[in-house]
């Protein structure tokens, strides 16, 4: 407490020196705990998305599916199960046929991929209801980013060309009747969503599927033939992307992390050449060389209870207000490819606000110690008199 | 007053390592003090005044010889228990005062008291009555730039004192005063050295100071060339009432005058 005491007091006495170490060290913890909050909130935003427009509860694929090699959708189909058709009959999980294909827009050629869901379908947010529609022959949905880029309308055909199960090419006109919004790409991009059982009818894979989505709260169970991927493994590569992200936003506050440091540093080694005849007090007066290196430090990391004082000034209405008005993404992030909503929204948890507090607590102190180590080395006598050893 | 030694000094020899060879400050040296003393150490500067008050209060060690105060060889205490030892036991009154800027007279004064275990009311109390004793009560809450010179080496002495020690070591505390704030400092420790029985050994080559001196330990060159007792040193004042300056009941110069 002496310590703690000595130090608030030696530092308001530094005055301005003291404020505007503290002001960048607080900046810096204020940034770190946005951008925490930030990628905490893209995650926790594109996960629910994610499972709401895609994986649902998890997974069940083909053994021979592979997302990343289109090629392996050839092979990656089975008949499903009676288990399995009963649950997709009480609605628990939803079949999708998954084969490659090629749109002929506007007589370019692209290649795509052709899903088959259910039209009724309750388990993803996917508007696939529109797909019952009797009034055209094969009614397709798409999302705004494919509609963008085959520059489709509603109401517009499209060539599509496909093989079946034989291998034997096919072709027949579909009509968007729908253009769906969602932040997900990999729903969207390069895809175009049929009806299952036309899809099955025109590969000539009848009852079959690609893979079985799961409903949110239906509990994994084993289902021949299938291996079951939880939500965690279908969104590895983007929680990957997300620790990347915090990896390189470390970069930017922790350069202000360290332009804070290098600061208090600074100034402790001033303090320490400048305050030694009050070093040699202290001996005098009693307290011990460990005390006094105690001091020192206490004094270097006390920046950061000003700091989080600052911080809790204008960071908490600053954070307050980022984490309820979101940050508004430009369209231009939709071509990244990756999950990203219109609108941020960061999420700052306790355990991630403790940790920011830490860093902080923890690398003022260690860097206020590293000069006070030499506190050690200093004779009483010699400090009493104020010279430089 | 008991005679009873607390300082017992024997063939002290202080050695300084200056570039390759060494410089000897105190060459055998040996002297002691009796507990309630108001003794001092005079000579030129370089004759080992301050050298030897170091050793005393436990802020360096000997080369040679043996320091025992209060009981304790010097030499072979702990950094920890010649921090206990000075804590404790051993006032300091420095020329420049050394008061912690940032800190009011009563923070400064109560500093060592923080140092040790005690409740916070006996600090208070402790702090008060030294500050009343040195008559600085009323500015218990000002900060060592608002006050003279006069006025900051009081409160280095209610410092010194606050902790009721047995040893009290001054070194120069006259020499950034004036001669009425000299004389008032002079008067105060004396009356707390008479009062309180607390053994008051200054370094000193003040004249102002000399007068006050109950024994002057003469040094040159590192050896003890004269101890002399002196019988009828000017005397200490009354207490002062508290935040009265002391200047306007300082006798004149011939009052301290050595008859």
């Amino acid at each position: 407490m002496l310590a703690l005491r000595l130090a608030i007091k030696n530092l308001l006495g530094a005055g301005l020196r003291t404020w505007l170490t503290a002001g960048v060290l607080s900046i810096a913890f204020v940034v770190m705990v946005f951008y925490h909050g930030l990628l905490d909130g893209w995650n926790l935003q594109a996960r629910n998305d994610t499972r709401e427009w895609e994986i649902g509860g998890g997974q069940y694929w083909h053994p021979s599916y592979d997302r990343f090699d289109p090629f392996s959708l050839q092979d990656a189909h089975a008949p499903l199960s009676p288990q399995a058709r009963e649950l997709t009959a009480a609605g628990r999980i939803v079949p999708v046929l998954i084969t490659q294909a090629t749109a002929y827009p506007d007589g370019r050629m692209v290649n795509l991929l052709l899903r088959g869901i259910p039209a009724g379908q309750q388990i993803l947010s996917l508007p696939t209801a529109c797909l019952a529609a009797d009034s055209v022959e094969i009614p397709a949905l798409i999302g705004r980013r494919m509609a963008a880029a085959l520059r489709l309308q509603p109401g517009d055909a499209l060539l599509l060309r496909w093989r079946d199960v034989h291998g034997v090419f096919d072709a027949r006109e579909v009509t968007i009747v729908d253009i769906f919004k969602a932040n997900i790409p990999s729903i969207d991009q390069g895809q175009i969503w049929l009806p299952l059982d036309k899809v099955q009818e025109m590969t000539g894979m009848a009852d079959e599927a690609t893979l079985l989505v799961t409903a949110r709260d239906l509990p994994p169970v084993p289902l021949a033939g299938w291996t079951f991927k939880d939500p965690d493994f279908l969104l590895k590569e983007f929680t990957e992307i997300i620790e990347s992200k915090k990896a390189g936003s470390a970069i930017v506050y922790g350069t202000m992390l360290a332009i804070a440091l290098l600061a208090i540093f600074d100034s402790q080694v001033l303090s320490i050449f400048r305050r030694r005849r009050e070093i040699g007090t202290y001996m005098a007066l009693g307290m011990t060389r460990g005390q006094v290196i105690r001091l020192f430090t206490v004094e270097g990391a006390a920046h950061s209870l000003f700091a989080l004082l600052l911080a809790s000034i204008y960071g908490l209405p600053l954070l307050h207000w980022l984490g309820t008005h979101g940050i508004s993404m430009p369209e231009v992030a939709d071509a990244t490819g990756m999950t990203i909503g219109d609108k941020m929204l960061p999420v700052y948890s306790a355990g991630m606000v403790l940790f920011s507090v830490t860093v902080v607590i923890l690398s003022t102190a260690v860097v206020s110690y590293l000069p006070a180590r030499r506190i050690a080395r200093l004779k009483p006598t010699e400090a009493l008199r104020g010279k430089i050893q | 007053m008991e005679n009873q030694t607390i300082i017992d000094i024997r063939e002290l020899v202080k050695r300084f390592p200056i570039g390759d060879g060494t410089f000897t400050a105190l060459r055998g040296i040996t002297l002691s003090f009796e507990k309630g003393e108001f003794a001092g150490l005079v000579g030129p500067s370089g004759s080992g005044k301050t050298t030897l008050l170091n050793i005393i209060g436990s802020l360096d060690a000997p080369s040679a010889g043996s320091v025992i105060v209060l009981g304790k060889e010097v030499a072979r205490l702990s950094h920890h228990e010649s921090a206990a030892l000075r804590n404790h036991h051993i006032g300091f009154i420095f020329q420049t005062y050394n008061l912690l800027p940032v800190f009011t007279v009563y923070d400064n004064v109560e500093f060592p008291l923080l140092l040790q275990k005690g409740s916070a009311a006996a600090r208070k109390k402790a702090v008060m009555e030294a500050l009343e004793w040195v008559g600085l009560a009323e500015k218990a809450q000002s900060r060592p730039a608002q006050l003279s010179g006069g006025e900051c080496q009081r409160v280095s002495i209610a410092r010194a004192m606050v902790k009721r020690p047995q040893l009290v070591l001054a070194d120069e505390p006259s020499a950034n005063l004036d001669a009425d704030n000299s004389h008032h400092i002079l008067r105060t420790m004396k009356r707390l050295n008479r009062e309180l029985g607390t053994t008051f050994i200054f370094a000193t080559h003040d004249e102002k100071v000399m007068r006050y001196l109950d024994r002057i330990i003469g040094l040159e060159d590192g050896r003890v060339a004269r101890d002399e007792r002196i019988e009828n040193a000017a005397e200490g004042d009354h207490p002062p009432a508290s935040g009265e300056a002391g200047r306007s009941e300082l006798p004149g110069e011939e009052d301290y005058a050595r008859p």
